[in-house]
């Protein structure tokens, strides 16, 4: 088992292996793809990835919170959280599956 | 927002390449992304957010509707932790 961690420079070079573009289109080309994805998670839209999964954007209400280390009551103010939610197929395949 | 949207979008902002090696592009980055979480890796994508593998151990179930214990077998999960550019992005 690796614990290398991927970068964007890494899904680039996959890209370049991949597809027949130049490594610094391919790496370009990657960048526009998160920053679309980003983009869209921004105005808070959900976006569904088959085969991968779904981010959705969910509103938090506000909430009293406390400072853990002085006990300090504080409030939590309202706010948007991201989350993902991945699909049968990944979780399938990050335990053992080949599909 | 869907993955077919997405490489219609791209597709729009490149007339100048192939829709199909866009839709490879697309693909290449979430399979790229699965593979490495299949082998336990850990994906960072600066700006987004990163992709880790945490362990589930295994636990007693039970089914819901019967009441009948299951043993559920330990497991390794997805778990997506948002960047902090996007966290502010999407707070705007």
């Amino acid at each position: 088992m690796s614990s290398k961690t991927v970068t964007r420079m890494d899904l680039a070079e996959a890209v370049y292996h991949e597809v027949g573009l130049t490594r610094k289109a391919a790496q370009d080309l990657v960048d526009q793809v998160i920053e679309e994805l980003c983009k869209v998670l921004e105005k808070g839209e959900t976006l569904k990835i088959s085969t991968f999964g779904n981010f959705s954007v969910r509103s938090k209400r506000q909430r009293v919170g406390r400072n853990p280390k002085t006990g300090v009551e504080v409030p939590i103010a309202p706010r948007k959280v991201l989350s993902f939610r991945a699909s049968h197929i990944l979780k399938d395949r990050m335990n053992g599956s080949k599909k | 927002m869907t993955k077919s949207e997405l490489i219609q979008k791209l597709s729009s902002n490149h007339p100048d390449l192939r829709a199909d090696d866009l839709e490879k592009l697309v693909n290449t980055i979430f399979e790229e992304i699965t593979t490495t979480l299949a082998e336990g890796g850990r994906v960072e994508l600066r700006g987004f957010g990163a992709f880790s593998v945490r362990e589930r151990a295994a636990r007693k179930g039970r089914n819901p509707r019967t009441g009948v214990a299951v043993s559920v077998p330990a497991k390794r999960v997805p778990f997506f932790k948002t960047g902090k550019e996007l966290r502010t992005r999407i707070n705007k």
